[in-house]
């Protein structure tokens, strides 16, 4: 063990040049950085959200509107064919998770059935085939029309893909830093913004499901109607937002939707300079809108947006070109905002908060701050103390390898982008100052081989492979409990178990072959005749 | 007599008799276990029992706010959101006079970020300009879940730790590193409970990195058990004991010694948001040491090892007092 072998002392200062290269980006200042040679490391640490200040948040989509919406539409479906084919029925309305319907004849039931295998519902995706509806015949001529379970879990799968680029759209068109949209388990999307300055606005932007759609002011009811709740048949009210109203109360039926816009741009009106939102229908939505705005001269209609009123304006004359513009109640970046929503589509299902967490890049930045003077502190304590009880010799090999220790986390650290967060520079402080564990281990084993009756030489070979074993079980431990809060841990915890996982590696390595290679160099040079710390 | 390096002033080899030690210690280590029990569970309030809930389990939401250079004048915050009616609302001070703490339950039915928002537009409303430094809120059913995993990690750690002793020693070490490892979250436990520590994501890891931490020191001084087993073969198991742990004393010292010293300095330095992870992983150290001491090597003197040549060795008198 003594020897001095070439491929350690080859491996050790290689070991030692890679972390201070691959860490000397963080010691300098960016424009430093930038004008460093191409085949320099430029990554520093890749700080975590409570470090250098952003958004944390964790929707859910909301499946149960989606199934809601669903049958909803099934309903209809049922309803068109049934009428379709001339068959009459009653009773038709959602029971439960399905929808049972009463065929008046007992002679069409089975008809009935048929028309609707055929016709209701999509083709399911897949080898399986068939209709993602399955209709059976139950008593008293009733009709049960169901989603096929695997048929809600697709739905699900896919309104949680569309989602998650819906939200891509959007927020790359906000211009913020670029943000990590990642799945998270069956029902689930993370974003994680660094840096956004506005995590509302942000919020704002994600959250809405930004259905869009336009509806006709029911004209035949006063304020007081709304006051006191009198809704005719086929009307409701909704909330306003333009400032007008409170609110208005507006018929169900939507002449033009969202989707049928093909653009939408943030712009100014001329006369009056406030910020409106322009837009332009497709072809069957140019149509629709000119028909309607035709037919509807002097009246009020309403633009919704997520079932609040954003505008509702008096039609003046037919618009037929196929765009319009919104006036609503807005601000330069309200409008902004709105454009963006309807650009990027509506998403499919409601969203719903489900974690957020926000740092300031001011609390980041005490962060940051509190952990650098702990680190110093508790660093420079170990030091002195290492010194005080080993002396400069042994004490200063313990040190050394301390250092070659940390280079080389910083330097995977980066390298690997792996995150750090307040709780891992914890973890990274305590990592260091227990890694001289492992050459006090070496040291009391050398003394007390010494003190056995061994040489020197005998004593520090046999206490160096005999602490060994002894470092490796040690350090398993480590590995193991870093490697469940890995498994279990999210976010900060995950940063803390990895700084442990890489610290724990780092250690085992500089503790034993950067001390054993120091060691022996000493023993060469200085042909000791006793050991300076028995 | 040279005082430096301090090594050479150190006994050279102690003699301290541990297991004279082990039953009253046992005792002492016992009533500390039930009191942390009883103070960690009790009263048996879900999900955490009688430690203070972080909202990482508990859902709900944090704000921390800050109204500098002006201070914040708690009294008034306190009042205007109590008239919310959003349940109990707490507000205290954090670090500087300027800083807030303000916590929130989501009334079950509403929606998580439109409570905050209507929390935060309140708090502005009463203040004046207010930053809003940093936002955690977390709903019912995510904080659930965390708790729920939470729990698994630390029940698969010590699974771990077991399996990963038996392994690497035999059942018997592995029963008395588990005995210890427990009495280590218990008294843990205990501890979080009595300082009112936080009890969230952050806790766990501290108390992962404690089951880290204690087992290596158990492994420690059980690498230097079973090798003078397999040395002195004849000599009663009580004074092997003795004889390992006085051999690794100076190592437990200093290893613990610069453990203590960098969390020292993380909880004197380490800000608000590190103190109850330091604070945890300090106690963590002190009664790890502890406890490989008294709690690990004395169960393995009550369920004997198997040696070398004979059959396994239970408690007897004579193994205790010598």
């Amino acid at each position: 063990m003594m020897t001095l072998s070439r491929w350690k002392v080859i491996l050790v200062t290689l070991a030692a040049l890679l972390g201070v290269l691959f860490s000397l980006p963080n010691m300098l200042p960016s424009n430093v950085r930038d004008q460093l040679p191409a085949f320099m490391p430029k990554k520093t640490l890749n700080l975590g959200l409570d470090l250098q200040g952003g958004s944390y948040l964790l929707y859910s989509v909301n499946t149960e509107a989606l199934r809601t919406e669903r049958l909803t539409n099934l309903v209809e479906d049922v309803r068109s064919t049934l009428r379709e084919n001339e068959i009459a029925f009653t009773d038709l309305a959602v029971v439960g998770d399905a929808i049972s319907v009463r065929i008046t004849d007992p002679g069409q039931v089975s008809d009935a059935a048929n028309f609707l295998r055929r016709t209701v519902g999509a083709p399911l995706a897949g080898a399986a085939g068939g209709r993602d509806v399955a209709v059976s015949t139950g008593a008293d001529q009733r009709l049960r029309v169901a989603f096929v379970p695997a048929a809600f879990e697709a739905e699900t799968a896919r309104a949680v893909e569309q989602s998650i680029e819906i939200i891509r759209r959007r927020i790359d068109q906000m211009g913020t830093k670029e943000p990590d949209i990642a799945r998270q388990g069956k029902d689930r999307i993370v974003i994680q913004a660094a840096g956004e300055s506005d995590p509302d606005r942000l919020k704002n932007v994600i959250g809405q499901t930004a259905k869009l759609t336009f509806q006709m002011v029911d004209d035949t009811t006063t304020p007081e109607d709304i006051q006191a709740g009198r809704v005719p048949p086929g009307s409701e009210i909704l909330q306003s937002t333009d400032g007008f109203a409170p609110s208005y109360i507006v018929k169900k039926r939507s002449v033009v939707t969202g989707e049928m816009l093909t653009n939408a741009q943030p712009g100014f009106d001329q006369q009056t300079g406030h910020a409106i939102v322009q837009f332009r229908f497709n072809g069957v939505g140019a149509r629709r809108f000119g028909d309607v705005t035709r037919q509807n001269i002097g009246k009020r209609f309403a633009i919704i947006l997520d079932k609040k009123i954003i505008s509702a304006p008096v039609i003046q004359s037919a618009i037929s070109g196929g765009s319009g513009q919104i006036t609503g109640n807005f601000t330069e970046q309200s409008a902004n905002d709105l454009a963006v929503l309807l650009r990027a589509g509506a998403l499919p299902a409601p969203l719903k908060v489900e974690e957020q967490r926000t740092v300031g890049a001011e609390l980041g930045a005490d962060a940051v701050k509190a952990g650098a003077v702990s680190a110093i502190v508790g660093l420079g304590l170990t030091v002195v103390f290492m010194l005080a009880i080993y002396g400069f010799l042994f004490g200063g090999i313990s040190l050394i390898a301390l250092a070659v220790n940390a280079v080389m986390i910083v330097g995977l650290m980066s390298l690997t982008q792996a995150t750090l967060t307040l709780p891992g520079i914890a973890g990274l402080i305590l990592t260091l100052a227990v890694a001289v564990d492992a050459n006090v281990l070496i040291y009391e084993r050398m003394r007390d081989e010494l003190r056995s009756g061994r040489s020197l030489i005998a004593s520090m070979d046999s206490g160096f492979s005999r602490a060994m074993g002894t470092i490796m079980d040690a350090n398993m431990t480590h590995i193991l409990s870093a490697a469940i809060m890995f498994q279990f841990g999210s976010g900060p915890v995950r940063g803390f178990a990895w700084t442990l996982f890489i610290g724990v590696l780092t250690t085992v390595f500089s503790a034993v072959l950067v001390t054993q290679v120091l060691l022996a160099w000493w023993f060469r040079t200085a042909r000791p005749k006793t050991l300076p710390i028995a | 007599m040279n005082f430096w390096p301090l090594i050479k002033v150190l006994p050279v080899r102690t003699h301290f008799r541990f297991v004279r030690l082990a039953r009253l210690a046992a005792v002492i280590s016992i009533l500390a276990v039930i009191g942390s029990l009883a103070l960690s569970l009790l009263p048996f309030k879900p999900p955490c029992g009688g430690l203070e809930c972080g909202i990482d389990f508990k859902g709900g939401t944090v704000m921390e706010i800050s109204t500098a250079p002006k201070a914040v004048d708690l009294g008034k915050l306190r009042a205007a959101l109590d008239t919310m009616g959003i349940g109990d609302v707490q507000v205290q001070a954090f670090g500087a006079p300027s800083s807030a703490m303000v916590r929130f339950q989501t009334p079950a039915g509403t929606d998580l970020n439109a409570n905050v928002q209507k929390v935060q537009a309140k708090i502005t409303e009463t203040l004046g300009p207010v930053r809003f430094a940093g936002t955690s809120a977390i709903s019912a059913k995510v904080s659930t879940e965390l708790f729920t995993t939470g729990l698994l990690g630390l029940g698969g750690a010590i699974l771990l730790m077991l399996i990963y002793i038996w392994f690497r020693f035999e059942l018997q070490f592995g029963l008395g590193a588990v005995a210890a490892l427990f009495h280590d979250v218990f008294l843990t436990f205990g501890l979080i409970a009595i300082l009112r520590i936080e009890f969230d994501l952050k806790a766990v890891a501290a108390i992962l990195t404690i089951i880290g931490y204690s087992m290596n020191d158990t492994v420690v001084v059980f690498d230097r058990f079973r090798e003078n087993l397999r040395k002195y073969k004849r000599m009663p198991l009580g004074e092997v004991i003795d004889m390992s742990i006085n051999e690794m004393l100076t190592r437990t010292i200093i290893t613990s010694m610069t453990a203590v010293l960098a969390l020292i300095a993380l909880a004197v330095f380490g800000g608000p948001s590190l103190y109850g992870l330091s604070i945890i992983m300090l106690f963590g150290i002190v009664i790890g040491t502890y406890s490989s001491i008294y709690i690990a090597a004395p169960v393995i003197l009550l369920w004997g090892v198997k040696r070398v040549d004979e059959e396994a060795e239970p408690l007897k008198p004579a193994n205790v007092r010598r």
